[in-house]
């Protein structure tokens, strides 16, 4: 499903060049559920951002279902974005002013879906992370759990090939960690592709491998056995 | 682009960002607003001008005899000037190319009384050719014609608040009215736009009022109208060759300014207008500049509202928005916004110009403020154009910011 090759990036800072990502190889198949793991600089969240095509690398191949990606520009980008990717971030990032159901809506908006076929699929999201109840409150009137479960409907409502959750749990407390966690187990075991960066072990056992990285580099990459949320519950 | 989901999508952006809605909208309606009516306000300062002028023909002059102030061929300074049929006969034979017509004034202040009622008016001699330059506007009966003036007859053509002094609600039509002893017969009834004074006059043949005073052949004023196609300055050449002709004929030295004195209606309307119009210009350079400031107030707020929605812009182009998708989103909001408001603005302006109508033509010298349509709606128009270029380019730089970027401002 994913396929990157001596993927390189460096950020310039002033007239140092700051070298995140040095090579890296890496393979995700269909129906993964992949952690990557690293401590605050080790490059985590840029290889998550260039996955996501929210940012380009310097070098490397990155093929994704089978797709080059590359020589994308803003147009192109945001077409593939659309198709294949859905976004979970740690903030949320829904829009304020939108009811749930609008912002799981969104991304079929972009997609051209006609608005009644949009408002029934949101719905089957919604329903599905148990939000059916809440479609039209707004974000502030939703906890950060509820609202990070808002935010994977969204994410899946474009029936995306890969789904990218960086820091999913960041911003929750324990218990609605492993809640949240619990939901992205059950999308995976429908059969989707799932990325999560994370830094809690915890989270990241609950998937089933572990990608370590450090200093731009894969130092460990690993299948585990995969704790189910649904215990902690 | 217009589909119905686009526009659902800018209503609710509009309604849930009440805020950054009335900012926009309420600098375009009241940049519009004062325009319209800063301009409307100019326009009726100009009308007023022109009423002021329209009470009496423009295409004449008025001659005045003064006294010499300089000796000239013989003649002592001094000399008081008169002038007499004489001058009008000469008039006419001299310039008839030019004329339209001519007409001398005598003034006078005579007792008027019919039966029991009297009161003193002024009594003006005149040929037929006043009505023209006075403006004289006949309600019932006739004016003085050219037979009146050949035969000398005794008819009168009387203002219609003397109508009202002396006969009340009867007709004065076909009575005899006593004019300082001499019954005359009331042939018509003017009115004028000159106001109460003028409608308080009576006018009689000239020939018969110099009749009544031992025959004389004396005039007070002389008025002479030329011909209009001549042009402004064609009039300001015959006004040169009639003053070269009556210095000639009094023997005023052509250096003596107030041998006689010529008021040129052509020459006074000019200036007035080129005064209206340095006024319209003014008023036009402060309603540009309303324009300006209210291009700048929408620039900055769609500069604002851009900065504002970088965040939400993000999570769109994360969500598979295209740059495309991003611009649109912005521009028909801030497009829709001003349109709606700038023609609201422009509406209130031209209906508060209307409203006030002739109210202010008194204190305010302001009579029917009013704006050509065409000129606020390109004004409008002109705001809303420039609000979008003001949203087209911050809307350009957020489309092409990076979703990572966008999302990470907070």
């Amino acid at each position: 499903m994913i396929e990157i090759k001596d993927l390189h990036k460096s950020y310039k800072m002033g007239s140092n060049a700051l070298h995140v990502l040095k090579g890296i190889n890496f393979t995700v198949e269909e129906g993964e559920l992949v952690a990557i793991m690293g401590s605050s600089g080790s490059g985590k969240s840029t290889l998550l951002n260039i996955l996501g095509m929210l940012d380009v690398a310097d070098s490397g191949e990155y093929t994704l279902d089978g797709v080059p990606i590359k020589n994308l520009n803003e147009t192109k980008a945001a077409n593939y974005r659309n198709k294949f990717l859905g976004f979970v971030f740690q903030s949320f990032n829904l829009i304020n002013y939108k009811s749930a159901l609008e912002n799981v809506a969104l991304p079929l908006y972009y997609q051209r879906v006609p608005r009644k076929e949009r408002q029934e699929r949101a719905m089957k999201y919604l329903d599905q992370v148990g939000l059916k109840e809440w479609a039209n409150h707004l974000p502030s009137e939703l906890s950060g759990g509820q609202n990070q479960r808002v935010a994977i409907a969204r994410a899946m409502a474009s029936e995306p090939k890969v789904l990218l959750a960086d820091e999913p749990t960041g911003a929750l407390d324990s218990k609605t960690s492993y809640e949240v966690m619990d939901l992205i187990q059950k999308i995976n075991d429908q059969g989707n592709t799932i990325l999560v960066v994370t830094h809690e072990d915890d989270i990241a056992h609950m998937c089933k491998r572990i990608v370590y990285l450090k200093d731009g580099v894969i130092v460990e990459d690993k299948k585990v056995k995969q704790v189910r949320a649904s215990a902690h519950v | 682009m217009f589909s119905r989901d686009n526009w659902n999508e800018i209503f609710q952006t509009i309604r849930k960002n009440k805020l950054r809605t009335f900012l926009s909208g309420f600098t375009v309606a009241l940049g519009i607003l004062i325009f319209v009516s800063l301009f409307g306000l100019g326009n009726g300062l100009i009308n007023t001008f022109d009423k002021f002028f329209q009470e009496d023909a423009t295409n004449v002059f008025y001659f005045f005899p003064g006294k010499t102030t300089i000796p000239y061929k013989g003649y002592k300074s001094s000399r008081r000037i008169e002038f007499e049929n004489s001058d009008l006969a000469d008039i006419k034979k001299n310039f008839p190319m030019f004329l339209e017509y001519v007409t001398p004034r005598i003034t006078r202040s005579k007792l008027v009384k019919f039966k029991e009622e009297s009161d003193n008016y002024n009594i003006t001699g005149v040929d037929w050719g006043h009505q023209f330059a006075e403006k004289t506007i006949i309600m019932k009966g006739r004016y003085l014609n050219v037979q009146d003036i050949k035969k000398k007859t005794k008819h009168a053509v009387i203002g219609r608040l003397v109508e009202l002094d002396l006969f009340g609600a009867r007709n004065a039509i076909g009575k005899y009215v006593d004019v300082g002893g001499s019954a005359f017969k009331v042939i018509g009834v003017f009115q004028d736009d000159g106001g109460d004074r003028e409608e308080r006059g009576i006018y009689v043949p000239y020939t018969t009022l110099q009749l009544i005073e031992k025959n004389t052949d004396k005039v007070d004023q002389i008025v002479v109208a030329f011909k209009p196609e001549m042009g402004y300055m064609g009039a300001m050449a015959f006004e040169r060759s009639l003053d070269k002709f009556f210095k000639d004929k009094k023997f005023i030295s052509p250096k003596d300014q107030n041998g006689i004195f010529i008021r040129n209606v052509a020459d006074q309307l000019q200036q007035n207008q080129q005064f209206a119009r340095v006024l319209q210009i003014i008023v036009a350079f402060v309603a540009f500049g309303t324009i300006i400031a209210g291009i700048i107030g929408i620039s900055n707020i769609m500069v604002f509202v851009v900065k504002e929605r970088t965040k939400e812009l993000g999570i769109r182009k994360a969500l598979g928005a295209t740059p495309k998708d991003v611009i649109s989103t912005i521009l028909l909001e801030s497009v829709f916004i001003t349109t709606i408001s700038g023609f609201a603005g422009m509406l209130i302006g031209i209906a508060l110009l209307g409203s006030l109508g002739e109210s202010m033509a008194e204190d305010y010298f302001i009579t029917n403020p009013y704006i050509n349509t065409g000129v606020a709606v390109f004004a409008t128009l002109l705001l809303v154009l420039f609000g979008a270029i003001a949203g087209y380019i911050p809307a350009k730089r957020a489309a092409r910011i990076k979703p990572i970027v966008a999302l990470r401002d907070e």
